[in-house]
C-alpha cells in the first residue's frame, strides 16, 4: 500500500526533480531552439532562449544544400533493414532454445553474448580490407550486413528471454492436437511471442541507427547514415549552429519518441535479462 | 517433453545463428591475429612480410600506447563514477512520488537516445565553446573567466559528454531495481526506528548491488569503445590528450595505414576487453538458471 506522502514534502521533491529533469534534458531543449534561430542570433550573447524572431529556414536549407533525406533513408534502411535481417535469423533460434533446451544450451548463449563483447577494433582491419576488396565499402548492404551481426546476440537474447516466459504447456497441448511445427509457430507462438518481438524490433532500430562506430569507418558520401552525416559538421569551417542544430533535431526526434515508448523494454535488452 | 524430432528441428533453427556469428567472430579475428604478425602496410603493397612479434613490441612500447591506456581508465573510470553515482541518486529521487514524475522521466531518459555525434557536437560547439557557448555566458554572468574546456581539459571534456549519454542509462536500470524492492521491508524498517541513512546502506544499497553490477560491467563493454565522441571533438588531441586505445588503433588502421600495427593493437583490445567480459559473463550466467 502507497504511503501517504504530506503535501509539503511531495512539493518539495516536485520542484527539485523538475529541476534535475529539465536540467539533464536542457541540451536537447537548446538544440532544439536553436534549431530555429538564425545563424546570429545562435551565437548571440547573451544566449536568446525564447524571445527571438522563430523561423524554420534552417531546415529548407538543410535539406536543400546537403541532401539530408538521402542521408535520412540510409539511416532508416540500414536500422530497419539490420534489424529485420536480424529477427528473421534470430526468432528461429530463441525459439529453439528457449523451448526445446539441451545441456549446450546455456553455453550457447553464453558464447552469444561474449561476441557481443568483442570490441569492433579488435575486427576493424579485416572488415576494412574485406568490404575494400569486395566493393562493400560505403554502400548500404554491407553497413546492413556488419551492424545486422553485430546487433544479432541483443536480439538473440531479447527473444530467448520473452519467448521462455511464454508457458510451454500451450505448446504442448497444440502438438497433442496434431499441429505441425510451422503451425505451431504460425498460429501458437506468433501472437503470444508478438509484443516480445516488436520491443525487440524498436531496441534494435534504436541501436542501429545511433551506432557509431561502423557507420563512421566504413561510410563515405553515399551511404552515411545521419550519424556520419551529422559527423561531417565538425570541420571547423561547418560550425554553423543554427543549421547543425536543425541537422541533428532531425536525427534524433524519430529515435527520441521511438525510445520513450520502448524505455521499458530497454531494461530487459540491455541487461540481457539480469535486471527486469 | 521434447521428441528426437524436435530436437534435430531446434538444431537446424539454431544452425544459421550459431554459423553466422561464428564467422563474424572467428574470421576477422583470425585475420587480425594473422595480420598483426606481418608487416603489412597498405601504403608498400607487395612488402608484406613475417614481423612475428615486432608490431607487438611497438605497439606495446609505443608512448602512445601508454596514453592511450592510463586515458581509457581514466575515460571509463570517470564515466562510471559519475553515472553510477549519479545514476544511483537519480534513481531514488525519481522513486519519490511526485508531480509529473513521468514527464521528467522521460527528459532524464532522453539523452541516452541521442546520437553520440550530435551529443558531441552540440556539447563542444552549443554549450562549451569558450566564447560563444552558453557555459563561457554562464562564466561571465557570475564574473568568472570562461573555460576552454577542450584546451585546458580535453578529457574531461569528454568525459562529461559521455557521462550525459550514460546518466539515463544507469538511472533506468537502478530505478527498475529499486522499484522492485518490497516497501515493507522498508517500512518494518522504518517502524523499528532505523533512519533514512541507514534504511539506504542497510536496505536499498544491498538491493541494488546486483543492478549496480551489471550496469558497471556492461558500461564498461560499451565505455572501452567509445569512439565517435573522440573523432568529432578532438580527434584524439591535443597531441595524444584524448586519444584512447580504440582510437589508437583507428589512427594505426586508417590513418597510417599500417595494417600490422592496427591488427596488433586491436588483439591487445580484445584482450583488455574480455578482461570485463570474463565477469559479466558469469554474473549473467548465473542468472540463467
Amino acid at each position: 500500500m502507497a504511503r501517504s506522502i504530506p503535501t509539503r514534502t511531495r512539493l518539495g521533491f516536485t520542484l527539485v526533480g523538475w529541476l534535475v529533469g529539465l536540467l539533464i534534458f536542457f541540451p536537447i531543449l537548446w538544440t532544439v531552439l536553436t534549431s530555429f534561430k538564425s545563424e546570429g542570433t545562435a551565437i548571440a550573447t547573451p544566449p536568446q532562449f525564447l524571445f527571438f524572431q522563430w523561423t524554420a529556414e534552417n531546415y529548407a536549407e538543410v535539406n536543400s544544400r546537403s541532401d539530408y533525406f538521402k542521408h535520412f533513408m540510409n539511416s532508416v534502411v540500414i536500422s530497419v533493414g539490420s534489424t529485420l535481417l536480424g529477427l528473421l535469423i534470430a526468432i528461429p533460434a530463441a525459439w529453439a532454445m528457449a523451448f526445446a533446451p539441451t545441456k549446450r544450451t546455456k553455453d550457447v548463449l553464453l558464447w552469444m553474448l561474449s561476441t557481443k563483447m568483442l570490441p569492433a577494433v579488435g575486427v576493424l582491419v579485416p572488415i576494412y580490407l574485406l568490404f575494400r576488396d569486395t566493393g562493400l565499402l560505403d554502400t548500404r548492404i554491407g553497413l546492413t550486413a556488419v551492424l545486422t551481426m553485430s546487433n544479432l546476440p541483443i536480439i538473440v537474447w531479447m527473444l530467448y528471454t520473452y519467448f521462455r516466459e511464454i508457458p510451454g504447456d500451450i505448446l504442448e497441448a497444440a502438438r497433442m492436437d496434431g499441429a505441425s511445427l510451422a503451425k505451431e509457430i504460425v498460429y501458437v507462438l506468433t501472437p503470444m511471442a508478438v509484443p516480445g518481438i516488436a520491443s525487440t524490433l524498436l531496441l534494435n532500430i534504436i541501436l542501429a541507427w545511433n551506432e557509431a562506430f561502423w557507420t563512421l569507418n566504413l561510410t563515405a558520401a553515399k551511404a552515411a547514415p545521419l550519424t556520419a552525416f551529422i559527423a561531417s559538421y565538425s570541420s571547423p569551417e561547418g560550425l554553423f549552429w543554427a543549421k547543425l542544430s536543425a541537422a541533428s533535431t532531425l536525427a534524433i526526434a524519430p529515435i527520441l519518441v521511438l525510445g520513450w515508448f520502448s524505455q521499458r523494454q530497454l531494461v530487459r535488452g540491455l541487461t540481457f535479462g539480469a535486471v527486469k | 517433453m521434447a521428441t528426437l524430432q524436435t530436437r534435430a528441428s531446434a538444431r537446424l533453427m539454431m544452425t544459421p545463428a550459431v554459423v553466422l556469428l561464428l564467422l563474424w567472430m572467428a574470421v576477422p579475428l583470425a585475420m587480425t591475429l594473422y595480420f598483426s604478425m606481418l608487416r603489412y602496410n597498405l601504403l608498400m603493397p607487395g612488402m608484406e612480410e613475417w614481423a612475428g612479434f615486432l608490431n607487438y613490441r611497438f605497439f606495446l612500447t609505443d608512448p602512445a600506447f601508454f596514453a592511450g591506456l592510463l586515458n581509457t581508465l581514466l575515460l571509463v573510470g570517470g564515466v562510471l563514477a559519475i553515472s553510477v553515482g549519479g545514476g544511483i541518486l537519480m534513481a531514488l529521487l525519481l522513486d519519490q512520488p511526485f508531480f509529473g514524475q513521468g514527464l521528467v522521466r522521460l527528459m532524464v531518459i532522453a539523452p541516452f537516445f541521442v546520437m553520440p555525434t550530435v551529443s558531441a557536437l552540440v556539447w563542444k560547439n552549443m554549450l562549451m565553446h569558450p566564447v560563444n557557448g552558453l557555459f563561457a555566458w554562464l562564466a561571465r554572468t557570475f564574473g568568472l573567466q570562461p573555460v576552454d574546456w577542450f584546451g585546458q581539459a580535453p578529457l574531461f571534456s569528454i568525459v562529461m559528454i559521455v557521462s550525459w549519454q550514460w546518466l539515463p542509462f544507469a538511472t533506468l536500470i537502478l530505478l527498475t531495481a529499486l522499484q522492485s524492492l518490497d516497501s515493507e521491508q522498508k517500512e518494518a524498517a522504518e517502524m523499528d526506528g532505523a533512519g533514512a541513512l541507514s534504511r539506504f546502506i542497510y536496505i536499498v544499497l544491498p538491493h541494488m548491488a546486483r543492478a549496480i553490477t551489471v550496469v558497471v560491467l556492461i558500461e564498461t563493454i560499451f565505455l572501452l569503445s567509445v569512439f565517435a565522441e573522440i573523432l568529432v571533438t578532438t580527434n584524439g588531441g591535443p597531441g595524444v590528450q584524448t586519444t584512447t586505445v580504440t582510437y589508437l588503433v583507428y589512427v594505426q588502421a586508417l590513418l597510417q595505414f599500417d595494417v600490422g600495427g592496427a591488427s596488433a593493437g586491436g588483439i591487445v583490445a580484445v584482450v583488455l576487453a574480455n578482461i570485463v567480459a570474463i565477469f559479466l559473463v558469469r554474473l549473467i550466467g548465473k542468472n540463467l538458471d
